[in-house]
């Protein structure tokens, strides 16, 4: 049968878009049962302390309180909350509930009750007296500081990533190609440059959330807002000391994760209440904890050398990332790798590279997977570095890009030596170039009015899964009547896959797409997946989802010839029929599904895994135009434009709206979204009234065009689209500040404050 | 204490604590469209109508409608959906639990503004944060749908 792209390809419907634009009851809260314990936790106001001594009992006397744990209630067997495969990259340093507490808001005691009010009331009455220790505050200077984040013996780094507690660090490491330093002296120019992005926050609009239940064999039934379900069934046995067995994990609609459900951040504390309760739990997490308390991007500092010729040829990139992991390590030996790997390979003539990089503890909140995850801090410093390059060089960045540029049949020495199999990045460039006008624009323009508008451009990539490590499955079953049933074990987190891969199943079935029924995860029915991140889904799961259309099809034929009497061999599956190739017979697909139920001894079910050894990587070009109040230093956005190679895009809807989305991420990562600490490690940005997110005032027109390539080893040529579309805007941005001001502002975010200061000499 | 007031076009009578917000209130009666985005009143996310007026249910007490009319989107279902075709025709509800404040403020911006410019659009629905989308396909549809009463939609406007 022919394997043509007709649904693939073409901007259907989500097919959960009317239930969510209905508001029906979808999210994890609106469908918990009714009778669930409220569960909050109590939470330290000391960046660094020991609990000597706790108080219960006042707590626990609260009418409706029906539990009150702390640290001498919890296992005390050390676990990581980073939804990664095992074992897991990510030291394990954490306890439920632990007596040495690492940063404000980290967890003290949990309370369980009938109502919120009981709860609150309950929290206020626990007696809590700390011995308070000096903290680690600054980044900089963490490792091999005398203060040790986790002195404890039972820490635990299970891979070889570099880590030591007792020098607080999380990860190290270095990679190398070539001889940096003897090249860097031959260069006619060497750009030496730091950068500084911070923990920003995915700010989804849904807060972390679960609820938790016993079900009638005993088993712990977890229904949580996650990304990783499967991660979330072990972290949980591991968290509660039981076994997998008991855990069951059920995913329903997400309201938005972008990384940060790719932490098991909140469903430990439900799931001990019911456990040792065997009452329902729910815990909703209010955004001020979302804030405080949660998983968000790594703070960075990243030096960049980059050495070039006098024609702009760069010859060798020197990298040193410094990462702050926070209090705890989830996600921080491999984020850090990323801010090297989807950035150095860009530059695809470079002689030498070299790529060092330290992950440190800190008394801040612990870090943890968003969006774009370490590859937008190392895009930010490479490609700020570069622009520096081109205006030092009095080049037009554009032209100084398209000599270096990663082309296609390239291969990527700092990208594991892959090859660029497919890629468009030239063509994204030129694409981005005409629809931008930004041969008119550049460098800058005076208005005349005391206002400067200036140009900047920036290029990404990001990867398609993880290579060699990450697994997508699917199953497939037909039914009475010929319908199918696709289960997956990715999660639809908003991103629409329970509808691509739906499409990907249709085109490669030759059906209509309400022929199939999706679906979402549970780890009881669905088939093994790593879970929705690192780019994983489109290209790992959708390849998973080809696989095992094939197998369903010659299983169909399979049947199709036993009712025909036939041999495999003999017949052609259509989508609608199987029939005799001399054309002497036929059965439908609708008669052999209705058949199949009676006196069958042969299932029409398939599962397929799929993993790869190789993540090719989605390219693009952002360009920003901006325009700057000479006075004030204000900047406003005028105009992004974006072309984005993602391969096939599986549908035009869905790309171009996660690409907008991702902008606009960017945007405010790069303008608004501000992360400080008062002197004593409390957090400023606690709530979404100081924590600036983009509204819609604040998003100038997005657009974004697609240069598409053919990725051959991706489900109908298809790479990933998810990531690489929030790393551009902070570069771009940066260097139309730059262009219209003339000041470089190397710390996000890029406020009127930073850039008034440097205009006028106080940087 | 107890309040009467018509929700969603019936009337009804209800206990309710001093300090309840009408956000907790609504979802307590069944109409679980309503969500919870923040705690400061600035995400939109918990948009009702009261006496046809768009109010931020976060940060106003149940107590307050009493003897008045609450509408959320469960009351307005029609019409909700009429318009979420529009968004989901975009792919514009992306993980969705924005849309039904966004949709009662869209719906209410309809019945106020006749013939609104985007600058008046993007103005009125300022206080509707989307993490999600960015705004743009949100924008397409919302265009899409004030202009299909004249019988042009504008589809290829992106
Ligand atoms: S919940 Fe955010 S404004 Fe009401
Ligand atoms: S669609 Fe997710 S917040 Fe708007």
């Amino acid at each position: 049968m022919e394997r043509t792209a007709k649904i693939v390809g073409s901007p259907v419907m989500k097919k959960d878009a009317m239930a969510l634009v209905t508001g029906k009851p979808v999210y994890t809260d609106d469908i918990a049962p009714g009778d669930c314990l409220v569960v909050k936790v109590l939470r330290s106001p000391h960046a660094h302390a020991l609990v000597e001594e706790i108080r219960t009992e006042g707590a626990k006397k609260v009418p409706g309180i029906v539990t009150v744990l702390t640290w001498k209630d919890v296992p005390g067997k050390r676990f990581t909350m980073a939804g990664q495969s095992y074992p897991e990259p990510s030291p394990y340093d954490r306890l439920i509930l632990d007596r040495r507490v690492r940063f404000v808001g980290d967890a003290v005691a949990i309370v369980a009750g009938e109502t919120e009010a009981a709860v609150d009331r309950a929290l206020r009455l626990i007696k809590v007296s700390y011995q308070v220790l000096e903290p680690v505050l600054d980044f900089r200077t963490a490792k091999d500081n005398p203060i040790l984040v986790h002195p404890e013996e039972d820490w635990k780094s299970l891979c070889p990533v570099g880590a030591d507690n007792k020098r607080n660090l999380c990860a190290s490491g270095c990679e190398k190609d070539g001889d940096v330093e003897a090249v860097l002296k031959t260069c006619d120019y060497v750009v030496e440059r730091t950068y500084h992005t911070k923990a920003n926050q995915q700010a989804m609009m849904e807060t972390f959330r679960a609820f938790t239940t016993l079900d009638p064999y005993g088993r712990l039934v977890v229904t949580a807002s996650t990304q990783v379900p499967f991660h979330v069934r072990r972290i949980i046995a591991h968290a509660l000391d039981i076994p997998k067995a008991k855990v069951r994990v059920i995913k329903p609609r997400i309201g938005g994760g972008f990384g940060a459900k790719q932490t098991v951040v909140a469903e430990v504390y439900p799931a001990i209440v019911t456990w040792l309760t065997g009452r329902p739990a729910k815990i909703v997490y209010s955004r001020y904890e979302s804030q405080i308390a949660s998983s968000p991007r790594h703070e960075m500092e990243v030096k960049v050398r980059l050495g070039a010729d006098k024609d702009g040829m760069i010859r060798a990139i020197d990298l040193y990332t410094l990462s702050n992991t926070g209090a705890y390590g989830e996600h921080g030996p491999t984020t850090v790798g990323l801010s090297g790997h989807k950035s150095i390979p860009l530059y695809g003539n470079a002689e030498a590279f070299r790529f060092t990089y330290d992950v440190v503890y800190t008394n801040r909140m612990s870090a943890g997977a968003y969006r774009g995850y370490g590859a937008t801090q190392g895009l930010f410093a490479v490609e700020s570095a570069v622009n520096e390059l081109a205006d030092m060089l009095h080049m037009d960045p554009v032209k100084l890009r398209e000599k270096n540029m990663v082309r296609e049949g390239n291969v990527m020495p700092a990208y594991y030596g892959e090859v660029a199999n497919s890629c468009a990045l030239d063509r994204c460039m030129a694409k981005a170039k005409e629809m931008f006008g930004w041969d008119e624009k550049f460098p800058a323009k005076d208005m005349g009015n005391g206002k400067v508008r200036g140009v900047g451009v920036a290029m990404s990539m990001q990867g398609s899964a993880i290579a060699g490590l990450d697994v997508g499955s699917a199953t497939l079953k037909l039914n009475d009547d010929g319908f199918y049933s696709l289960l997956i074990g990715a999660a639809d987190m908003g991103t629409g896959c329970d509808t691509t891969l739906a499409q990907v199943a249709a085109d490669c079935l030759c059906c209509d797409l309400d022929n199939i029924v999706v679906h979402g995860v549970d780890t009881d029915v669905s088939p093994y997946d790593s879970g929705s991140y690192a780019s994983s889904t489109a290209y790992l799961t959708g390849g998973a989802v080809v696989k095992t259309c094939d197998s369903m099809i010659a299983k169909i034929m399979e049947k199709g010839a036993e009712y025909l009497n036939s041999s495999a061999d003999e017949v052609e599956f259509d989508g609608k029929r199987v029939y005799r190739l001399d054309g002497s017979g036929e059965i439908s697909l609708r008669d052999i599904g209705n058949r199949a139920m009676c006196s069958n001894g042969y299932a029409l079910e398939v599962t397929e895994s799929n993993t790869s050894p190789s993540s090719p990587p989605p390219f693009m070009v952002g360009m920003a135009e901006v325009e700057v109040d000479m006075e004030t230093g204000a900047v406003e956005l005028l105009d992004y434009a974006a072309v984005v190679d993602c391969g096939t895009p599986l549908n035009p809807n869905l790309t171009r709206i996660q690409t907008e989305g991702g902008l606009a991420q960017g945007i405010g990562m790069a303008l608004y979204e501000d992360i400080t600490y008062s002197p004593k490690g409390q957090l400023y940005e606690n709530s979404l009234m100081q924590y600036k997110i983009p509204s819609r005032q604040d998003v100038c027109p997005i657009r974004v065009e697609f240069e598409s390539s053919y990725e051959k080893t991706g489900p109908f040529g298809a790479k990933s689209i998810g990531e690489v579309v929030i790393n551009t805007p902070s570069p771009a941005i940066a260097s139309a500040v730059a262009h219209a001001a003339g000041v470089y502002i190397r710390e996000l975010p890029i406020t009127a404050e930073k850039v008034y200061r440097g205009m006028n000499g106080k940087g | 204490m107890e309040i009467n007031l018509t929700l969603n076009g019936k009337k009804i009578k209800a206990q309710i604590r001093p300090d309840e917000l009408l956000l907790d209130f609504v979802r307590s009666q069944g109409c679980r469209s309503v969500k919870r985005g923040c705690e400061t009143a600035n995400c939109g996310l918990c948009t009702v109508w009261l006496d046809e007026k768009p109010v931020l249910s976060c940060s106003t007490l149940a107590a307050r409608a009493d003897g008045r009319t609450v509408t959320t989107l469960e009351g307005v279902a029609a019409e909700a959906e009429a318009f979420g075709a529009y968004l989901a025709e975009e792919g514009a509800e992306q993980c969705g639990f924005c849309s039904p404040g966004l949709i009662m403020n869209v719906l209410a911006m309809e019945r106020e503004l006749s013939d609104p410019s985007e600058e008046e659009i993007k103005e009125y629905l300022a206080g509707n944060l989307c993490r999600c989308t960015g705004y743009m396909g949100q924008l397409r549809a919302i265009r899409n749908y004030l202009n299909r009463k004249g019988g042009e939609t504008d589809g290829e406007n992106r």
